[in-house]
């Protein structure tokens, strides 16, 4: 059988991945997915704590079903926005869109 | 090293290097295309943890719906970024530093507290059927599945309205 601690360095390696994907990329979408590895990453530790802690109550994948639910509600806005910004700046690098920049 | 370990190693490994190439790969539709299958990676990760109706709603919601629209965003708004030239900013050394240091203290973490080597029980087999009755159970997750739905048609209300094209303004 497989030990917990592999899956949850599985998942902190993913979350690192995508953090640095957050930080470091200048497209817009690009960034999303990043945020996309995160949240994978989340919900990988969810259902693996679910798996080897309480796998006889539906707490832990009811949990990680919500979590996919504001996934693509956050996905369906910002790509919404992303059009929306490129329509009005003729770009989608982070650096451009700085007109709430103080 | 039982079979399961070794298809756990294997999905790791591929699911990790596509991760890597997605934040990294210089075209916007090749990282796109990693993105697909890393979620497919942690799809089987949901396998080997066997919830497999998280692993298909995985494949369908994530790679089905997700990663095709960012293909789409990525192709309407490709005129401008293209693929020449790095795409990562200045500050792309410290997002290394700090995405090593992350996953250094959550490796000594995990490490530093013992952790089951094995499932304390089994799944039942009506483990899918109890999560659809948990989450319409008033004693269950009714109240957190009916906001996710109002938000989810938040979202498709507010997506349609901010990507509007206003031909007169």
């Amino acid at each position: 059988m497989i030990p917990l601690d592999w899956y949850l360095i599985v998942a902190a390696a993913l979350f690192a991945i995508g953090l640095f994907g957050v930080l470091s990329r200048k497209n817009a979408v690009a960034i999303l997915m990043g945020v996309e590895l995160m949240l994978n990453a989340v919900n990988i530790n969810l259902l693996a704590f679910w798996r080897y802690r309480a796998p006889t109550e539906p707490v832990g994948m009811a949990f990680a079903v919500i979590v996919f639910a504001v996934a693509a509600a956050e996905v369906a806005v910002g790509l919404a926005l992303f059009i929306a910004v490129y329509r009005r700046f003729n770009s989608v690098v982070a650096d451009d869109i700085n007109l709430m920049k103080w | 090293m039982t079979a399961m370990q070794i298809v756990f190693i294997l999905t790791a490994v591929v699911t990790l290097f596509a991760a890597l190439r997605v934040v990294t790969t210089p075209n916007m539709i090749h990282a796109a295309l990693w993105l697909i299958v890393a979620l497919f990676g942690v799809a089987v990760f949901y396998l080997l943890l066997s919830a497999s109706f998280l692993a298909m709603a995985q494949i369908i919601v994530y790679i089905g719906a997700i990663a095709i629209l960012m293909m789409f965003v990525i192709m309407l708004t490709r005129r401008e970024m293209r693929d020449r030239g790095p795409q990562t900013g200045p500050q792309w050394k410290w997002a290394a530093i700090l995405s090593a240091l992350l996953f250094g203290g959550l490796v000594w973490m995990v490490k530093s507290v013992s952790l089951p080597a094995s499932p304390v029980a089994e799944v039942p087999e009506s483990s899918i059927a109890d999560l659809g009755r948990a989450l319409v159970s008033p004693n269950g997750f009714v109240i957190p599945f009916e906001v996710a739905s109002v938000l989810l048609l938040a979202a498709l209300i507010g997506a349609v309205y901010v990507a509007w094209t206003r031909r007169n303004s």
